[in-house]
């Protein structure tokens, strides 16, 4: 039972990602919802680090929480018509979607847990940004610029969308 | 690095089942919250649960630095998914004035 700080490290965050997580999926008021996200997300950007992934920890937080959960906050506040509305909880097929859960949950960990994945040797901690770089302009050139093309129609297509209603009343 | 399932020291297994909780947590919010809000937000959960498995495959598999990489396009995409689930959830609010995905049934009839 000699744990080292690593694994402490690792169950303390993976408990606050999923006790967040159920937070997330539990609340009643749907502010509490997106700021239990918010700590989930913080989690996740954790556990990453723990695999050695420092770059995408720190994409993670930029993107899921400066920026998605930014957004998902603003999607909220347009939305509720009163900053306390109940998040109009479940009441939607509960028993059949906890069997479903429980099915799949018990299946992902069953089969993850029993197979013999190809494991290899611990690797050495090295930053990864700089080799990340490399690959996105050589190997992955093609999906990256996809992916640029991809989120400019994204946002203006988003744009129009909820700009719409007001263009053609104007 | 231990190997087994049931050991207490970290390995590959102990990132793969937070990963299948996460996934399982975000599949029940997803089925169950009317809010097309809360909807996304269980949307996000599944995507952070692939993405700790692209992580930890990348880590201990033999994917080396490829699965980070696969994991960055996700946040991406992520990131373009929520921006037009927003908007459109913005003009449905305009519209009927519910953002309840059981309520938005125009097309039935």
């Amino acid at each position: 039972m000699n744990m080292n700080w690593y694994d402490l490290t690792f169950y303390v965050f993976a408990a606050l990602t999923i006790i967040s997580a159920i937070g997330v999926v539990f609340a009643r008021n749907i502010i509490y919802a997106a700021f239990s996200l918010l700590f989930a997300f913080f989690g996740v950007a954790a556990i990453y680090v723990l695999l050695a992934a420092d770059f995408i920890a720190i994409t993670q937080i930029l993107l899921y929480v400066g920026g998605i959960l930014v957004l998902i906050i603003f999607g909220v506040m347009l939305t509720s018509r009163a900053y306390d509305v109940e998040a109009k909880h479940g009441l939607l097929q509960i028993v059949p979607a906890v069997f479903v859960v429980g099915a799949i949950a018990g299946t992902l960990i069953g089969v993850l847990t029993t197979t013999k994945w190809p494991v290899t040797n611990s690797l050495p901690y090295e930053e990864t940004a700089k080799p990340i770089g490399a690959l996105l302009m050589t190997q992955f050139v093609l999906p990256f610029e996809l992916a640029s093309v991809l989120l400019l129609v994204a946002l203006i297509g988003a744009v129009m969308i909820a700009r719409r209603d007001r263009v053609r009343k104007g | 690095m231990s190997e087994t399932v049931m050991s207490l020291h970290v390995g590959l297994y102990h990132f793969l089942i937070v990963s299948a909780i996460l996934f399982s947590l975000g599949i029940y919010g997803v089925i169950t919250r009317k809010n097309a809000i809360m909807v996304l937000m269980g949307i996000e959960l599944i995507l952070n649960s692939a993405n700790i498995n692209f992580i930890a495959f990348a880590r201990f598999g033999l994917m080396n630095l490829t699965g980070q990489v696969v994991a960055l396009f996700v946040i991406i995409l992520a990131a373009a998914e929520a921006a037009v689930l927003l908007a459109i959830v913005l003009n449905i609010f305009q519209q009927l004035n519910t953002v309840n995905v059981d309520e938005v049934d125009k097309l039935k009839n």
